[in-house]
């Protein structure tokens, strides 16, 4: 939807790396507008009034009950304003909700996710496109998916309430013990890009950092695949580790909306 | 009655006089209205104090991680759970509501209803010493074996529930009995806020003659009651949980976590409006005075916060859009989310037309009032982005939310406190507080308040989620202009914290030094204004009958621009 | 001093006596907190947990000889605030024993149901009915304890002629813990409903 309206907000510090990406950013976009409009305007009112109304010699205050109709007025019709601009939202709401968390579009392929005490397991397909077979490869904290492929996602947990999060698409979805929560994306930039756990779940929560690979292509992605499994891929983390933690030897400026970090790492695949 | 009641009231007057009261009857094992109220005050500030210092703490882990922080130690990951999770529990359980609700509930509304005392003192006083015994268990909690709790405010099982999830064993179930203490404290507390109200009132004393911060206190107090009954259910069970092997919570046994987030926002959401509700009656009775003008439909604002509170009781899964609840149920949530900011909407516009027309004298306590509906405005507005689901897929467990309701509860339990504090020093201790150090101060907060959580906004912004002791591991986190953010947002916080040093020395050397207050210094209406200062045990010599509204400022063809509501229709 | 309290505890602009308002804010309350409990319990009856078919484990007879044992003690707490009202302090005095024994009775009938189940090796960890049953009947037989407490208090303050119109707010609160057990008699024990 942000062909409509795109004020570049989110994106000015988080590329948009889904389909539904865009979606949401425009959310965001549409309804700064809409609250920014009623907050400059009760703003604006309320510092006018400040000044206006400030105490002055042998001036005396009115009296208003604010119970007569004419009186009312004044602040029925903006009650009624801020509750049109209301329900013209919800619907756009309404209709990238539905798109976000109520459909399962056809998808290429499928990708499981576990959470626990502190570390995310993922499980890929393999050759076949299905899970639990013999060509499973399994991950941990690192997720592999292509470009432009549109993935169904299993999410499971081990113990306690987990959050798969990929701020890059816009997702996050909670992960119950017990359960398998079932969605989907599909990302449109290639890249690597933070994946988190965004639901406090316990000591070593702020340990839980992963990452999620969009490959370019079935190739770039098929060739990572059998590193993997032959042993000899060297994960995101063990680069990311030798980096060091503080400082990073890169900058990011607000303008850019790919971070060079993933750049840098797409462009060595 | 009047009369027997008078001389009845004389006939204790003369009989406490005889009966000299010690230290600890007069003070500690009151059973006053008033002092009950200083006690909640107290305890109250002195929490604010140890969950403003958690804060500390745990921000100056996030600008500066690794480091020893000053006055603390080192911030490992388990204490930054601890931190942040207490920090939460403290300012919403043992600050927001024992201030707002415990304090001015119990010290105005006797004296703002005329009457002499609460209709039951020695529930009062047992309500309080319940309050006490829960602080201190909270604070117990952090000694021992394993530190305190470190599952967020929100307590979700099964981290909650089972002590080889949370490392924290008996740190979880005091936390827990701490919360459940102070909920039967203030369920206690209750009892004596509505019948006091309903019953007690001064002879022509109507419902529509209320002062609407006794009127949003009790709306406040049964709010808590109809919602905090799920949750205490709830409490027992998770705590059966953690003890006794239940599995209410925890799947393994058949339990649900989800069942547990239902219960804890069942009663989490009507909670905000509990707190807010307080901190709008202060903020109008603060408007009223200080421009001069009767408050802008009385029964409007009335009739919003009974909307309000109502409409608070289904609104609550949108702190679960993304929980794994059923998508379909979301898209209910979404619509009664963002209605729920019509009513306050008509409440902010309803303050700020009372200013319309007015003669506005820029007090201490005015602009802490003047400060809350600009503050309460971003908190507000910010909410719509929450409430929208799809949206909150992005943000949930984010800072954006965190910068969102720190701008709703900052306003409503700091900023409402200073402004209640201000505006009824000099009748609570008989003096004035010193203007120029209470402007001080208001700046010195206001503008770091704003300094500290509107970057956060920002850092919501860019994906950064919650509850993480650093943020220098996450390569997209980890940018030097983010991280210059978290630094800024740090040293305002710090900024924030010293400035409290001038309200506190205020605070006590005008109790004690500060320039005599006159009876009505502010010129008000309502009846606390009329007794001496501080009140009397019993609180007037001579129990007043009422013969109009609270609001009557600036009648015209009347001399005075205030018209108390105790004086007869000729004075 | 001849008068007891403030002068705000004898005013009623609502016309309610304060402690008649006052026992129905509390019961209000706990109405949501029993209305939680018994919610919850619904829930997961509903969405088909494990061990919900164990409530045709519960004796059924013990079950409703509780009920009307305690229906029974409503009836006995009514006719002491009858007679309250007409100023017969003995009768009341009489009437309110006769409740505090059908409570006692009550909780009689308990032990036997929870030792029999104990030594059963069935404790409240068996499964999430178990769970709920012990801590519904337990968190209710300590509100039959608190209120039988009560009651021996107000029956001596009855006795010197004290206060008489707390036998009416006994009696109210009592009712309530009546009533609640008329909601967890039929889901606690009877399995098919």
């Amino acid at each position: 939807m942000n062909e409509y309206l795109d004020l570049g907000l989110i994106t000015s510090f988080v590329p948009a790396a889904s389909s539904f990406a865009g979606d949401i950013d425009f959310l965001f976009d549409l309804i700064t507008i809409i609250v920014g409009f009623w907050f400059v305007i009760t703003l604006a009112t309320l510092f006018y009034f400040m000044i206006r109304f400030r105490r002055r010699e042998g001036v005396k205050a009115l009296y208003i009950s604010g119970e007569k109709h004419s009186e009312k007025v004044w602040t029925h019709y903006p009650h009624y304003g801020v509750i049109a601009f209301d329900v013209f939202l919800i619907g756009f709401v309404i209709v990238v909700w539905v798109n976000v968390k109520q459909t399962l579009p056809a998808n290429e392929d499928t990708i499981r996710a576990i959470g626990q005490q502190w570390s995310w397991s993922f499980v890929h397909t393999g050759a076949d496109g299905k899970l639990d077979t013999e060509d499973d490869v399994n991950t941990v904290n690192d997720l592999h998916v292509i470009k432009d492929n549109t993935y169904h996602f299993e999410l499971q947990s081990r113990d306690v309430l987990h959050n798969f999060a990929i701020p890059a698409f816009r997702l996050r979805q909670d992960t119950i013990p017990g359960r398998t929560i079932r969605g989907w994306f599909k990302p449109t930039i290639s890249g690597t890009f933070d994946l988190q756990c965004a639901e406090i779940c316990g000591r070593g929560h702020s340990m839980m950092f992963a990452a999620i690979t969009v490959h370019p292509d079935r190739k770039s992605y098929d060739e990572t695949m059998d590193a993997i499994r032959a042993g000899t891929y060297e994960s995101h983390f063990e680069k990311k580790r030798q980096l060091g933690p503080v400082p990073l030897p890169f900058t990011v400026s607000k303008s850019e909306t790919d971070s060079p970090y993933a750049i840098e790492l797409a462009q060595s695949f | 009655m009047g009369q027997q009641a008078e001389a009845i009231l004389h006939e204790t007057e003369a009989h406490d006089a005889h009966h000299e009261m010690s230290f600890w009857d007069k003070y500690i094992f009151s059973v006053d209205h008033k002092i009950i109220g200083f006690q909640y005050m107290f305890t109250g500030l002195i929490m604010a104090a140890i969950g403003g210092y958690f804060a500390y703490a745990f921000r100056m882990q996030l600008a500066w991680p690794g480091e020893e922080v000053p006055f603390y130690g080192l911030v490992d990951a388990a204490k930054y759970n601890m931190l942040v999770t207490n920090h939460g529990t403290i300012m919403i359980f043992w600050v927001a509501m024992p201030v707002l609700i415990a304090a001015f509930g119990n010290w105005l509304i006797p004296l703002m209803i005329g009457c002499d005392d609460m209709v039951f003192p020695r529930l009062n006083r047992l309500s309080y010493q319940i309050f006490l015994v829960s602080a201190l268990v909270l604070i117990l909690s952090f000694f021992v074996t394993g530190g305190g709790f470190g599952g967020a405010w929100t307590s979700y099982p099964p981290l909650s529930a089972v002590a080889a999830y949370n490392l924290t064993n008996w740190g979880a179930s005091l936390w827990l009995l701490a919360v459940f203490l102070e909920i039967v404290a203030f369920l206690l507390g209750g009892i004596n806020f509505v019948t006091t109200t309903m019953n007690a009132r001064a002879p022509g004393m109507g419902m529509m003659d209320i002062p609407i911060v006794v009127w949003m206190i009790n709306i406040a107090v049964i709010l808590f009651m109809a919602s905090v009954g799920p949750l205490v259910a709830g409490a027992v069970m998770l705590f059966f949980d953690q003890r006794l092997g239940t599995s209410f919570f925890i799947p393994s046994g058949g339990g649900d976590p989800l069942l547990w987030e239902h219960l804890f926002w069942f009663f989490g959401h009507p909670e905000v409006y509990v707190v807010l509700l307080p901190t709008m009656g202060i903020v109008a009775e603060i408007i009223t005075v200080f421009s001069r003008k009767k408050l802008f439909g009385y029964r409007t604002i009335l009739y919003t916060a009974f909307g309000t509170g109502g409409l608070s009781f289904i609104v609550w899964a949108h702190h679960q859009f993304v929980a794994g609840i059923d998508p379909r149920m979301a898209n209910v949530f979404v619509v009664t989310t963002i209605l729920i900011s019509i009513p306050i909407a008509e409440m902010l516009f309803s303050f700020i037309a009372t200013l319309y027309g007015g003669s506005i004298e820029f007090s201490t306590p005015m602009l802490w009032a003047l400060g809350f509906l600009v503050s309460f405005l971003i908190g507000g507005v910010t909410g719509i982005y929450l409430g929208a689901s799809a949206l909150d897929v992005y943000f949930h467990d984010s800072y954006f939310v965190i910068a969102h309701f720190h701008y709703t509860f900052f306003p409503i339990t700091i900023i409402g406190m200073f402004a209640a504090i201000t505006y009824w020093f000099p009748k609570m201790f008989g003096r004035m507080m010193d203007e120029t150090l209470n402007k001080i101060h208001f700046w010195g907060t206001f503008i770091p308040f704003n300094g500290l959580f509107l970057p956060l906004f920002l850092v919501g912004m860019a994906g950064q989620h919650r509850r993480i002791a650093d943020f220098t591991q996450y390569p997209d986190l980890a940018s030097p202009d983010l991280q210059s953010i978290r630094i800024f947002a740090t040293v305002s916080l710090v900024i924030l914290l010293l400035f409290q040093f001038v309200f506190i020395y205020n605070f006590f050397n005008s109790m004690f030094k500060g320039k005599k207050a006159p009876l009505n210094p502010w010129k008000a209406n309502t009846l606390e204004w009329t007794v001496s200062s501080p009140p009397p045990h019993g609180n007037f010599a001579e129990l007043p009958t009422i013969y109009r509204g609270p609001y009557e400022y600036s009648v015209p063809g009347r001399e005075e621009d205030y018209w108390p509501q105790h004086l007869a229709p000729n004075q | 001093m001849s008068l007891q309290g403030p002068i705000a505890t004898h005013r009623m602009r609502t016309g309610i006596p304060t402690g008649r308002l006052a026992v129905w804010w509390v019961l209000a309350s706990e109405i949501f907190i029993f209305g939680g409990l018994i919610m919850c319990f619904l829930l997961f009856k509903f969405n088909n947990a494990p061990g919900f078919e164990d409530a045709d484990m519960t004796s059924t007879a013990a079950g409703a000889f509780n009920t009307f044992v305690l229906l029974t003690s409503s009836l006995s707490i009514v006719l002491a605030h009858a007679a309250a009202e007409k100023g017969d302090i003995q009768a009341s005095f009489r009437y309110i024993w006769f409740t505090i024994g059908g409570g006692l009775v009550f909780l009689l009938v308990k032990t036997y149901e929870y030792s029999s189940k104990i030594y059963g090796g069935i404790t409240l960890t068996e499964n999430v009915f178990w769970s709920f049953y012990f801590t519904a009947t337990g968190l209710h037989a300590l509100h039959v304890i608190g209120g039988m407490v009560i009651m021996g208090m107000i029956s001596f303050d009855v006795r010197k002629n004290h206060n008489l119109q707390r036998v009416e707010l006994i009696g109210l609160y009592w009712h309530f813990v009546d009533i609640v057990w008329i909601f967890l008699f039929p889901i606690l024990y009877i399995a098919n409903f």
